[in-house]
């Protein structure tokens, strides 16, 4: 159990942050498929070896660049996401980008309604491949309680999505968690293309 | 902490309720005779006066509204400026099947007054436009809803469902989950009007007019606002806004559910401060019932309201100065806003969306450590916002981007129905909590404050204080502690009688049964209940029939009427003035589509 840090001023509880490289991990980073192979000599050569496609997708998994597109209560608790508390750049999808042609990931937090469904299909056809899609919360995966006139019952209803985040809204930790699945999901290089 | 304690050990002996009871408002013979006053000064005959309402109440002749509704404007006593609401009611039994409502409110008198008209299928309105500006928007969602024409209006058309929409959702006979497919070709075309001081000078003009499109999907709309603008160079000559991107459905889907299963969609109206919607909502149906929340569910209620008011107007401001460019800010205020929400999350279990009361009180008792803790995070608060305030407000850059851009003046705001901090920001010192105090805010020291100017820069400053106004009087409450007691009126009728009753007396579990079955009835009427919401006043105007569904809930929506006025705002103004000027209106599409 870690020890909490007593702040005077909060009554949330907190963990002490560890410094890069005297966490367990030791700041070592290990690359896809390295620890299955036996390398000799690895303390003098300054190369390894492996597939272009694996570290490629080790790449892309760690550096998603979300593009929010944000419509209602889910996106507050996205915000609540990238912000001091949660602090999604630890994981390495901080650069929100506003803009379809700079991102990968497509978050769709909120309620998608019928008027807005042309223009969610439109910006995920001017996003470039690779691209993935997250539905946060229960509107986006399937309308959630509103089961009304105007609302869509789901936004794969419109376009492909690779990850379903529970929740009413979901709580930050929950998207964190479907970024984690995703981008294990992304190394594994498990991802449909085109 | 056994859930017992929740409920007072004294069983509840009033009467029980009969079904189909009339309702009669506490105030109904006050009501009455100032609506008697009202009518005998402006001595129109196309005024009948209806009785035992909570509000004084006309049905007025159809064709003589828009006199009705000067006169009230312009009389020198009565001074009804402000046009609240307007919407409709469908009574598909009746003759003439539609009522439309139309709520003015006083300012000089502190006062309301609801007017009615009654419509058939084919007959068409006088628009009100020329009276109140602000009913511009209101008309066309009448129209969108209800399929009530407007004669005179000068822009009829759907306003929240999309262009292909067949038929009119709020009317009784549409299938509630009835949708319709937008096509591309169905896409409304917007072009603004070009505003009358720039449509002579395009000849002059060195520059070619182009039309641009902002959002809905741009990082300054926030996700699901449009506006399109007209451009001389970089100056703005015509602006139109669009809405509806987040029209989900509030009112129809209240219809549909009990009393209890609305609370969670009334959260979801201004997601940034939920909890204010839900008491704003469960305090109407309380009136409604004639019942009242115990001491102690009202002191929660209190506390909780001003730490979401304080997280709204974080939110509001973080989002704000980033939109301007300034994100340090918003690093700084989230983090007191988190521990806003730590404390929700300690209340209720959800951390932004609450559904924390319920009619007749709150769902479960506050935790022992809630004062402690709301102590702290009280303490805590003015630090950041001085803190913020020192790196902003003194800041050449922040300053020449919002002195003087998006002004509004008191009139128009007036006239469009402007309410909350925006209104106070144009010099209008009008607040609910001060107007018709609810849960005792009559009893606390505080001030409202009040800037002039209508600008951005004037909306920061308001904000700002409301806060410390907010941190003020949360440390009156937590200095008078929490009332001893239960946090849900003893009535079987209203409240679900505890778990380890419901195995263990056959009465309770009867009940149990008949609350869950046929839900909560209050009386057949209606009524109108405000509260101030993060964003202006929030009203809920419920109508009951006697069954467990509402027959209509109207919520009054703050954001609607600021919207409504914001391309008006932006004439003569450049785009990064845009950007500026819609954050600081601090537009909640939850609340401005429902």
């Amino acid at each position: 159990m870690p020890e909490k840090i007593l702040k005077e001023d909060s009554i949330i509880p907190r963990k002490p942050g560890v410094a890069p490289g005297q966490g367990p991990e030791k700041g070592l980073i290990t690359l896809p498929g390295e620890a299955d192979r036996e390398v000799e000599g690895l303390g003098e050569a300054s190369y390894v070896t492996t597939k272009l496609e694996q570290v490629v997708n080790w790449a892309r998994g760690n550096s998603l660049w979300p593009l929010p597109f944000g419509t209602a209560c889910c996106a507050i608790e996205f915000m609540s996401m990238v912000s001091s508390h949660y602090d999604v750049a630890r994981f390495g999808a901080e650069v929100v980008r506003f803009s379809p042609r700079q991102s990968d990931l497509m978050i769709v937090a909120g309620t998608i309604v019928d008027k807005i469904a042309p223009v969610l299909k439109k910006i995920h056809d001017q996003m470039p491949e690779p691209k993935y899609v997250i539905a946060m919360g229960a509107c986006a995966t399937s309308g959630g309680f509103y089961r009304a006139y105007h609302v869509v019952q789901g936004i794969d209803e419109i376009i492909p999505v690779d990850m379903w985040v529970p929740g009413c809204p979901p709580t930050p930790d929950g998207l964190m968690y479907a970024i984690l699945k995703l981008k294990e999901k992304i190394e594994r290089g498990e991802i449909r293309r085109g | 902490m056994s859930t017992l304690t929740k409920y007072s050990a004294i069983p509840y002996t009033g009467p029980a309720p009969t079904n189909r009871q009339q309702y009669v408002p506490a105030d109904a013979q006050m009501m009455d005779a100032r609506g008697q006053e009202i009518a005998a000064k402006i001595g129109s005959p196309a005024m009948l006066q209806e009785h035992g309402q909570d509000l004084p109440t006309f049905l007025v002749d159809k064709a003589a509204i828009v006199d009705v509704l000067r006169a009230l404007r312009d009389h020198a006593d009565l001074k009804f400026t402000m046009p609240l609401d307007l919407f409709g009611v469908d009574y598909p039994n009746r003759e003439r099947r539609f009522d439309v409502v139309y709520q003015l409110y006083s300012l000089a008198n502190n006062e309301r007054v609801r007017l009615k008209i009654r419509v058939a299928e084919d007959e068409t309105v006088p628009t009100s436009v020329d009276v109140f500006q602000g009913y511009n928007w209101y008309e066309r969602e009448v129209f969108d809803m209800y399929g009530i024409r407007f004669d005179g209006h000068p822009n009829l058309r759907r306003i929240l469902c999309h262009e292909n929409f067949q038929g009119h959702a709020l009317r009784k006979d549409y299938d509630p989950a009835q949708r319709w497919l937008l096509t591309d070709q169905g896409v409304a075309h917007i072009m603004p009007k070009i505003a009358k001081e720039y449509e002579q000078e395009e000849a002059d003009s060195d520059f070619e007019r182009v039309t641009l499109n902002l959002g809905p999907s741009h990082p300054a709309t926030h996700g699901t606002l449009r506006i399109v603008v007209t451009l001389d160079g970089e100056t703005i000559v015509g602006a139109d806004a669009e809405i509806g991107y987040l029209h989900r459905c509030f009112e129809k889907m209240s219809e549909t559910h009990t009393y209890q299963q609305v609370i969670p969609y009334t959260d979801r109206l201004n997601y940034c401060s939920a909890f204010i919607n839900n008491v704003g909502y469960c305090m109407t149906v309380e009136k409604l019932l004639g019942i009242e929340a115990p001491e102690r569910a009202q002191h929660i209620r209190l506390m909780l309201s001003e730490f979401h008011r304080i997280a709204d107007h974080f939110v509001a401001i973080g989002t704000n100065l980033v939109d301007i460019g300034a994100l340090t800010n918003y690093w700084y205020l989230f983090q007191p806003r988190e521990e806003i929400i730590g404390l929700t999350e300690m209340l209720s279990g959800a951390r932004l969306l609450p559904t924390y009361t319920r009619v007749g009180g709150l769902s479960i008792d506050a935790p022992a450590d809630f004062l402690s803790n709301s102590q702290k995070i009280i303490s805590s608060i003015p630090r950041f916002v001085d803190e913020v305030e020192a790196l902003i407000m003194r800041n050449r850059i922040f300053r020449e981007r919002v002195e003087g851009v998006g002004v509004i003046s008191q009139e128009d705001a007036i006239n469009f129905g402007w309410t909350g901090p925006c209104l106070r920001a144009t010099g209008v010192p009008y607040d609910v909590r001060k107007a018709k105090p609810y849960l005792g805010y009559e009893t606390y020291d505080w001030d409202v404050p009040v800037s002039e100017g209508g600008d951005t820069y004037a909306r920061f400053l308001v904000r700002f204080e409301e806060i410390r106004q907010s941190v003020r009087i949360i440390q009156q409450a937590i200095d008078r502690g929490l009332p001893p007691g239960p946090v849900m009126v003893d009535n079987p009728y209203v409240a679900l009688p505890p778990k380890e009753k419901v195995y263990n007396e056959m009465e309770s579990l009867i009940y149990h049964f008949k609350l869950i079955m046929h839900g909560i009835q209050p009386p057949v009427g209606e009524t109108y209940f405000q509260v101030e919401g993060g964003n202006g006043e929030l009203g809920f105007y419920v109508v009951s029939d006697g069954t467990k569904h509402p027959y209509r809930v109207r919520v009054r929506p703050p954001c609607f009427p600021i919207y409504e006025a914001f391309p008006k705002m932006l004439i003569g103004q450049t785009i990064p003035d845009v950007v500026a000027a819609l954050a600081s209106l601090n537009i909640i599409a939850g609340e401005l589509d429902r």
